[in-house]
């Protein structure tokens, strides 16, 4: 028995949240007594890139290269990695939940006849059978979830395990699936995709803009902020609504949903909404000229004040620490 | 064509969460359920579909007595008639084959989803329906165009999205901005009280993983302010206290 991460790359890139997958097979391998940790990837990978995986503590990797699954075609990867779930006859599949993760995760729990549990936070628990912690209500809850099946795949929220760094050098062999033209069906015609900059999912640092921002000829000076942070921007949903910002750096009920270490919200009310998007985050910072701003009661630390007078000083007082 | 619209009965966001009987049920004392965000965006694109193309929409839910309201909503929004599976809805298998079943007796060619449900969250029953059917399953859509059989979307991924060609039969899970929500008319509200709602019983009862017990998140401490002009201060505290830095 063994256990499967299925690793995602973006554009020859291996996802942070994805290594912090293979941490969590680590971890599960070492508490379960299961063996071994196998990862599984996909497309047009370059060595360095497959040695990280091992880093990040699997003992070998599967390197399906075909370069047609170097794009998240949804069909096709189920269908790749479910044979690579037989192949390392493995008991469970591990992986980061995402939008191509999720898609992908729902269909092998079909092919491979294992429950899918989704947003776990931590290891499960052994005792009296296998029990998984999950996030429910968009952060609000959790629920302790009791799996039945003997194959499983748990699909992690990020920061549900530490990434390891100190693995060793992965055994990657070549791994050839039999995929069918039919799985290739539906084209990938075209893809916009920001770069070079931190995504906002994988972020450990997000700072993120509201109404109070006034107008998108403002946002430089949060640009500014997270480019000295290493920060993903975000922002509240209106924002987004109007067009200020593009549609995938909406945080909340309705939009992304972060888990980042820090959380810096500028201008932002603070509406029940928002905070569904942002509760996991390790610590809030809130910056907002009104002292009732509901966002004060779910932050660690506030400022209260203008933003546009705030925002330039913090970043200069980063840039002498940073 | 014949359009499947798959929705949930959920708190609405603005919801306190609470649990009863030693944490192992939900307390729906005062609270008021709606239409899931996301499937309200499914039912919104599904009605003007069904009025682009002329076909019929079917609204479904799978769930107990309570839920019927919310699906009284959806045919008040448009959907031509409704059906619900009579059970509480255990776990996303449990959901998934009902759905699958039905989308199948009833040949539906389009069926929409949210991308997911704002109770459980698990973004995965479109999949599961997708793979019992055997037809290619999408989420999160953010625009839906049809064109005869060919179906033009854009999903959107990690920092940005991907435009996509597929044919039907499909299942999309949904998202905005793929339509505006639609607020019940007064003619719509009227005609839903005589649209058909047909109750079925489950095809299967078989469970994966089902939730339980619950928890809150632990209390959150009160904040730290600091003052306007000790910007400095702010970044001293998030390296040498949180530690975030
Ligand atoms: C079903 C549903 C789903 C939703 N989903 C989401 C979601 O996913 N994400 C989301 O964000 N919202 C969501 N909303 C909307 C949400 O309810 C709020 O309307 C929204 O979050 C408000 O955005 P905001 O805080 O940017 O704007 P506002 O509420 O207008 O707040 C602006 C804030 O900026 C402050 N401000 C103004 N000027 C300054 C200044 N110079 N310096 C500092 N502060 C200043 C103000 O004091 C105020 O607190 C949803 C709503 C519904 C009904
Ligand atoms: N009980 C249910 N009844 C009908 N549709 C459901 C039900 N649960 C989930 N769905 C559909 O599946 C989507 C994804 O749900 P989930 O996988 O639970 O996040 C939802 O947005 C609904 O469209």
């Amino acid at each position: 028995m063994s256990i499967l991460v299925y690793v995602e790359q973006s554009a020859g890139k291996i996802k942070k949240t994805s290594l912090e997958a293979v941490s969590y097979g680590y971890a599960l391998a070492a508490k379960t007594g299961e063996g071994e940790v196998i990862a599984v990837a996909l497309g047009s990978l370059a060595a360095d890139e497959l040695a990280a995986i091992g880093e990040a503590g699997a003992a070998k990797v599967l390197h399906i290269s075909d370069e047609r699954l170097n794009a998240g075609v949804i069909q096709a990867h189920a269908s790749a990695v479910a044979q690579a779930f037989e192949s390392a006859r493995a008991s469970t599949l591990i992986l980061a939940k995402s939008s191509l993760g999720d898609a992908v995760a729902a269909r092998l729990a079909i092919k491979l006849q294992a429950a899918l549990v989704s947003n776990v936070v931590e290891l499960p628990r052994l005792e009296g059978g296998f029990v998984v912690k999950r996030s429910i209500y968009t952060g609000k809850a959790f629920a302790d979830t009791t799996v039945t099946t003997a194959k499983k795949i748990i699909a992690i929220k990020k920061n549900a395990v530490v990434q390891k760094l100190d693995g060793a050098k992965a055994q990657v062999e070549l791994f050839s699936v039999s995929i069918s033209e039919s799985d290739f069906a539906s084209k990938i015609t075209s893809t916009e995709r920001a770069t070079g900059e931190v995504l906002l999912p994988e972020a450990d640092i997000v700072v993120s803009g509201g109404r109070g921002m006034k107008g998108p000829e403002n946002w430089g000076m949060l640009v500014d902020l997270a480019k000295t942070l290493g920060a993903a921007t975000g922002c509240s949903k209106p924002v987004s609504d109007i067009g200020w910002r593009p549609h995938h750096e909406h945080v909340g009920q309705t939009g992304v949903k972060v888990a980042p270490t820090l959380y810096i919200a500028i201008g932002i009310s603070g509406a029940i909404q928002h905070l569904a998007g942002v509760n996991s985050s390790k610590c809030i910072v809130v910056i907002n000229k009104d002292p009732e701003a509901p966002f004060f009661k779910a932050a660690d630390y506030g400022i209260v004040g203008d933003a546009f007078e705030i925002v330039p000083q913090l970043t200069e007082a980063l840039k002498a620490v940073y | 064509m014949k359009i499947l619209v798959c929705i949930t009965h959920v708190p609405d966001t603005t919801s306190k969460i609470q649990f009863t009987t030693n944490n192992t049920k939900f307390d729906s004392t005062g609270v008021q359920f709606i239409i899931g965000p996301y499937d309200d965006y499914a039912l919104a694109r599904a009605v003007e579909l069904r009025d682009q193309t002329g076909g019929t929409l079917t609204a479904l839910n799978v769930g107990e007595a309570e839920t019927e309201p919310t699906l009284r909503k959806a045919l008040a929004i448009g959907a031509d008639d409704a059906i619900r599976v009579n059970s509480f809805p255990k776990d996303s298998f449990f959901v998934a084959q009902q759905i699958a079943h039905f989308a199948k007796a009833g040949d539906f060619e389009l069926i929409l989803m949210g991308r997911e449900s704002i109770d459980f969250n698990g973004g995965m029953v479109h999949g599961m329906v997708g793979e019992i059917l055997g037809i290619p399953s999408f989420s999160p859509v953010m625009k839906l165009e049809l064109e005869e059989t060919t179906v033009k979307m854009a999903r959107e991924i990690e920092g940005g999205k991907e435009h996509l060609e597929a044919k039907l039969p499909l299942i999309a899970g949904c998202q905005e901005p793929i339509a505006e929500w639609k607020i019940p008319n007064m003619r719509g509200i009227m005609s839903a009280r005589t649209k058909p709602l047909v109750v079925v019983e489950p095809v299967s009862q078989e469970t994966q993983a089902e939730a339980s017990s619950y928890q809150l998140p632990p209390a959150k401490g009160s904040v730290k302010l600091v003052d306007k002009d000790q910007v400095s201060e702010l970044v001293r505290l998030l390296k040498n206290e949180a530690k975030v830095l």
